[in-house]
């Protein structure tokens, strides 16, 4: 495995006041992939970011990008770094191409027009180049900040909540461009409260929460690991109580009397769904249909945030 | 050093300036203008010659510094405390840039500005008045010093600043007073001694002194101290930079 392009360790952020906005985060992003900072407000996701950018001075704690100290090599760093934040800070009376130009040349970069014609282009920018920002809707604001982000060809590419207010169709675009440019070989990590974007669209996902990172896992094994089934036993017959020979298993009756609802962890080594079934069968109940439901990640996410154990869906 | 960065938020800042091209110029000129007619055609003409000098030449170079002076430090207050205001400061955190670059850049701005106003309004004094500069090179010296240290200051009160009201707090209650009680209308000899001493710490004093004498070869003070002071000023206000970016004082979260 190469070595990660992010590495954080031991961060440490204390503000004047006392608060700690992180609270010792460890954390590597791997070259290529899309990492979803997944956290309630307030859980430190902004601050990790700025910390990693250079917005905010750590208190204790190392940051490497591409292998080189954020504090003592900062600009080499740096300069592999594009931020997209989450307030849309833009120049007003600036020229879409000229403010995208801007962020070109404090990155240290030569000119390029023709690099920035393109990368408003994939943006659907393009027709809006000589338009002043103040003209601008909101999604294309952002759409600016990312072409900002991506004015000097940066490796690592933050996106601080990139969907926040924004409605489903700009969401839906905004995943293609992230996933448009992981192809093109970028890392990208994005914080949201979203969970539906992070399903959507991360690889691996971290959770934050109170200054400190819960847990990080590939999209998937995390809703394999964590996920909880319920399986629905739809009856022919309506039923008032769940029978008394039942009674020895985790069951709850729907609403309408017509199905019984099972939860189950699916990495117990026995589920109980052949027991389960075959005692509705000596029961006497006659089994109309089955199905089973995953649970979500933000079922996942929400028992995690509680710091309280999942309880079992009622 | 990265040189694209200064480049870039030069050219920038440089642009807005040339935006507003109109409103940049022609206030300074009308000012300049009106203070000929009331000082220097009014008044002045009772008033004659100081120090040999006829009054209306006599009041240039306080003139050009008062402007000078008020350009550079809005100037460049105004253009690091816009980025703050609107949150594009965090773009300029986050670029690979040390507070050098940064300061270069819009400093380097704003002083352009006020330098080029400056000669605007010098361009206007010879439309009223008969002028002839004695150290044309010394007098741009002194000029460009000025626009420099001056935009250093502007510079750390945009930083300081966290409302439009601080933003022309100091402008208005320590440099104009500052400009008109430092002999920018007067020489310092017409005043009582116990007040020339006063004045000897007033900062300006010697801006305007050493400016004067590039246009007659008259001083209040010294021209060594006059330009000692200066680089004592710019001193100081490049370590005060200096410790803000190290700290990151009101910039840094």
């Amino acid at each position: 495995m190469t070595d990660p392009i992010v590495s954080v360790r031991k961060l440490m952020k204390r503000y004047g006041n006392g608060f700690e906005a992180l609270k010792g985060v460890d954390l590597d992003i791997e070259e290529g992939e899309i990492l979803a900072l997944l956290g309630p407000n307030g859980a430190g996701k902004t601050t990790l970011i700025s910390a990693i950018c250079g917005i905010t001075t750590p208190t204790e704690g190392t940051i490497t990008v591409g292998g080189h100290d954020t504090v003592r090599d900062f600009r080499a760093a740096r300069a592999l770094i594009g931020l997209v934040p989450q307030e849309i800070n833009l120049e007003p009376f600036e020229p879409v191409a000229g403010t995208v130009a801007f962020s070109r040349g404090l990155f240290g970069k030569p000119r390029n027009p023709k690099l920035i014609a393109r990368v408003l282009d994939s943006l659907s920018l393009g027709d809006k180049a000589t338009a002043r920002v103040r003209e601008l809707s909101g999604g294309m604001k952002r759409r600016v900040l990312i072409a900002k982000a991506l004015s000097h060809e940066p490796r690592v590419l933050f996106l601080d909540e990139p969907t926040a207010g924004v409605d489903v169709e700009l969401r839906r675009g905004m995943w293609e461009i992230v996933a448009d440019l992981k192809r093109q070989g970028v890392t990208i990590i994005l914080t949201t409260h979203y969970i539906e974007e992070a399903e959507a669209i991360a690889d691996r996902i971290a959770i934050i929460d109170a200054g400190r990172i819960l847990l990080v896992e590939e999209k998937a094994a995390l809703m394999a690991r964590m996920g909880q089934k319920v399986l629905h036993v739809a009856l022919t017959s309506r039923l008032e109580d769940v029978p008394k020979t039942l009674s020895s298993y985790n069951l709850s009756l729907s609403e309408d009397g017509r199905s019984l609802i099972y939860t189950y962890d699916t990495r117990a080594a026995r589920t109980g769904v052949v027991r389960l079934l075959a005692a509705i069968d000596a029961a006497g109940l006659q089994v109309a249909d089955v199905t089973t439901q995953e649970s979500s990640l933000e079922e996942i996410f929400v028992g995690l945030t509680r710091h309280e154990p999942k309880e079992a869906v009622a | 050093m990265n040189l694209a960065a200064i480049r870039a938020i030069y050219v920038f800042e440089m642009q807005r300036f040339f935006r507003t091209l109109a409103q940049s110029v022609v206030s300074p000129v009308l000012s300049t203008s009106l203070y000929f007619v009331v000082f220097g055609a009014a008044i002045g003409s009772r008033i004659e010659t100081v120090e040999g000098i006829p009054y209306g030449a006599f009041i240039v170079p306080g003139l050009i510094m008062l402007t000078v002076l008020t350009q550079a430090t809005s100037n460049a207050s105004f253009g690091i405390y816009f980025p703050k205001f609107i949150g594009t400061i965090d773009e300029i955190l986050s670029a690979p840039l040390s507070f050098i670059e940064i300061t270069f850049g819009f400093v380097g701005a704003a002083a352009t500005k006020a330098l080029f106003i400056g000669l605007i309004t010098l361009a206007t004094a010879f439309f009223f008045v008969d002028l002839a500069i004695l150290h044309p090179v010394w007098m741009l010296v002194f000029l460009i010093l000025t626009c420099v240290s001056f935009a250093l200051l502007g510079f750390i009160i945009g930083i300081w600043a966290d409302n439009f009201e601080k933003l022309q707090l100091v402008p208005l209650l320590v440099i104009t007073p500052l400009v008109f009680l430092g002999g920018s209308f007067y020489s310092i000899s017409m005043l009582p001694p116990a007040w020339q001493t006063v004045t000897l710490f007033n900062p300006v004093v010697y801006l305007v002194s050493g400016f004067r004498w590039s246009f007659f070869g008259e001083v209040d003070v010294a021209i060594e101290l006059s330009v000692a002071m200066i680089l004592l000023f710019l001193a100081l206000c490049l370590g005060t930079i200096w410790w803000i970016f190290r700290t990151g004082w009101k910039l840094r979260k």
